[in-house]
């Protein structure tokens, strides 16, 4: 079973209380009424489906319920870092650099 | 049970029998309480805290009881508010009063959980066996409170005492959660 932290309750639980919610960082279009159909397409479909270091959005369901981002190798499952949603996205070369990939 | 955390308001149904009485660990269900979920800014918590009569925690996973009031954090701006049954209507009116002005969300879920007190030496053994949390005093002191999942029910776990839990888990859900608990004490018993 896996260990995720959660920023907001700081503490590492078992992946049972969290549910993940896809790639992290993908935003909305500023002003939807200018948004053209392959505006929406590429916000609602289209998907990096990274292999290797990836920002993901995770919620803590069965616990605070707070959406937040986690960097997690893809390939192993294991996660390199957590951040509150909000937080700028970390430099994923650097954490890949770092974990040695 | 007099050194326990809230024993003014976590009480024992007195109309009920116990589920679970072994020498190292009991479960008892709770007492009717009124349960609010409160929702608001952090600019309004000292006036919530005031108007219910405990204040409202802001380190997560905590709680701060008063005189027959709980506040548990359950979330960065979620928390759960008891009070006894009796109080609904009052306690309610009197945060609802005082945050006129400020966005919130107050909500009356009495109804929607039930309450099971575990209590003994064996009460920590006995809830890891559905629920993957580290209960040791040092990782889970007395006051803690979170939302977990117990096998595959959403639970709330609150630790009253160095041996107690009151653990909460939805009306229709509680069969499964206390049903589970009792299942597993029989290897207690086996011992
Ligand atoms: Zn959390």
């Amino acid at each position: 079973m896996l260990l995720i932290y959660c920023p907001y309750c700081g503490v590492e639980r078992p992946e049972t209380e969290f549910q993940c919610g896809g790639e992290a960082h993908i935003a909305r279009p500023a002003d939807p009424g200018q948004a053209s159909e392959e505006d929406w397409v590429e916000f609602l479909y289209m998907r990096t489906n990274t292999k290797g270091i990836a920002a993901e959005r995770w919620r803590h369901t069965n616990g605070c319920g707070r959406f937040f981002n986690a960097v997690r190798d893809t390939v192993s499952d294991k996660f390199l870092k957590f951040y509150k949603a909000g937080e700028t996205m970390p430099d994923l070369e650097a954490i890949a650099k770092e974990a040695g990939k | 049970m007099s050194e326990l955390l809230a024993n003014d308001l976590i009480t024992p149904d007195a109309g009920e029998s116990p589920l679970l009485s072994l020498g190292n660990v009991s479960i008892l269900k709770g007492a009717p309480l009124t349960r609010l979920s409160l929702r608001l800014r952090e600019a309004s918590v000292k006036d919530a805290g005031k108007a219910f009569g405990a204040s409202l925690p802001v380190k997560a996973l905590t709680c701060e009881v008063g005189d027959k009031r709980a506040a548990l954090w359950m979330g960065p701006d979620e928390w759960t508010l008891l009070a006894p049954e009796d109080d609904l209507q009052s306690v309610f009116n009197s945060i609802e009063t005082a945050l006129k002005d400020q966005p919130h969300a107050l909500v009356d879920i009495s109804e929607r959980s039930e309450s099971i007190i575990v209590s003994g030496e064996k009460a920590a053994w006995l809830l890891n066996t559905g629920i993957f949390i580290d209960f040791s005093l040092e990782a889970f002191p007395v006051g803690m409170v979170t939302r977990t999942v117990f096998h595959k029910s959403p639970v709330m776990v609150w630790r009253t005492g160095p041996d107690t839990f009151v653990v909460e888990a939805w009306v229709s859900f509680m069969d499964y959660v206390a049903g589970l608990l009792v299942q597993a004490a029989q290897e207690l018993q086996a011992a």
